[in-house]
């Protein structure tokens, strides 16, 4: 018991897959220009990072160690295949705005390095706490980023069509360098300047 | 031709991939530390991304698209770029070593680049016919090798400089990639 609550602090807390191990970047940076996209995303990888674990880790014993990685692939690209349908289908506007993001899931290093690494050497249980808390690890990392860009680059904070906090001043004027691609360099430069600084990641 | 050039333009310096498509940012950070790996790594991007963008649009539009099987694109798609980067290392490390011995690490890294991956993608929802295809391949490779050539030439300065503390390597580099990025901006009005 207590090692499989190991499992899940550490992908949170010790080795978060964007602020420690700096893994998928990509998606991270790109799709944080807003909470709702933050959250689709999030939900996207969890999905995809719970499934392809639990399915590596069933087949561990009878994959050929010759082949394991273009396996672990093909399972991956099915998985995400099948969550880019779902949401075509239910969440037409999520997926648009997420775009060529949702089908990039497939190169996403956090999901084949967490098969690779975990899943094809661990039990089912074990490896279902990994993938959960390497997901919520990268989903708190992308929904601060975009909390701090959504909020300085249009003023508000808008969840799911729900206005929630209206910035005094910033609404008027915004600051839209927060939602172009820069600004996204900027804020986790600095989060992780401030992470660093006050003892929580370790420099270097 | 006018059309042509547009994209290569575009490709390479408005919506270049890693500072306004956030694609390649592994190797842009991972790579960028010394200009010789920035340049290997480059060339061995713009190879595969081109090949691999003229076989995807192939199978695509004669294979896929005729079947009625699109949706099987990304599986498809990633098999194709994992055996093209498996069959360009065996051709270069039986045809000319010494290349091989600038590219040969390199090569593996790419299969799990979401660049090459995002690039056929992009040519795919876009629409290109065939020789946009080409250009549009051959343009991003070379915008994505030019600022992985700036970024290295910065940080191999960066690495002497009295940088704070907390900012030291990564965070630093990423408000480099904040300038550049402004510095693009400034040729968004070429096209």
């Amino acid at each position: 018991m207590k090692e499989i609550i190991e499992n899940l602090k550490n992908g949170i807390i010790k080795s978060n897959p964007v602020l420690i191990l700096l893994l998928g970047l990509c998606p991270t940076l790109a799709v944080s220009t807003s909470i709702d996209n933050a959250f689709g995303m999030t939900a996207a990888v969890l999905f995809v990072l719970i499934s392809s674990n639990i399915i590596v880790s069933l087949i561990r014993n009878y994959t050929p160690q010759r082949v394991r990685i273009p396996v672990f692939i093909v399972i991956i690209a099915t998985l995400v295949t099948i969550v880019d349908l779902t949401m075509q289908a239910f969440l037409p506007s999520l997926s648009k705005s997420l775009g060529i993001f949702i089908p990039l899931i497939v190169v996403n290093c956090i999901i084949l390095g967490r098969a690779e690494a975990f899943a094809s050497k661990n039990k089912v249980p074990n490896a279902i706490m990994d993938a959960l808390g390497m997901g919520i690890g990268f989903g708190i990392a992308i929904t601060i980023i975009s909390f701090f860009r959504q909020i300085l680059g249009t003023g508000n904070l808008n969840v799911f069509g729900n206005e929630i906090f209206q910035a005094p001043g910033l609404s008027e004027n915004p600051m839209p360098i927060f939602i172009l691609p820069m600004g996204a360099f900027l804020v986790i430069s600095i989060l992780l300047a401030t992470l660093r600084y006050s003892g929580v990641i370790k420099s270097g | 031709m006018d059309n042509l050039f547009a994209i290569f333009i575009s490709m390479a310096l408005i919506n270049n991939l890693v500072l306004s498509k956030f694609l390649g940012l592994c190797p842009f950070f991972g790579v960028s530390k010394k200009l010789s790996n920035a340049v290997s790594m480059g060339l061995a991007v713009i190879m595969v991304m081109t090949a691999a963008s003229i076989v995807s649009w192939l199978i695509f539009f004669y294979i896929l698209i005729p079947f009625g099987i699109d949706y099987m694109s990304t599986v498809i798609f990633i098999l194709v770029i994992a055996s093209l980067v498996q069959i360009l290392e065996l051709t270069i490390k039986r045809t000319n070593a010494s290349l091989y011995n600038a590219l040969g690490i390199y090569l593996p890294l790419i299969t799990t680049n979401c660049a090459v991956l995002g690039i056929t993608f992009i040519n795919v929802r876009s629409e290109f016919n065939f020789i946009e295809t080409i250009v549009s391949a051959l343009g991003a490779g070379v915008g994505f090798t030019l600022v992985l050539a700036i970024m290295s030439g910065i940080r191999e300065r960066l690495d002497i400089a009295d940088v704070p503390k907390a900012f030291k390597g990564i965070p630093v580099a990423f408000l480099v990639a904040m300038m550049l990025g402004i510095c693009f901006i400034a040729f968004s009005g070429m096209v």
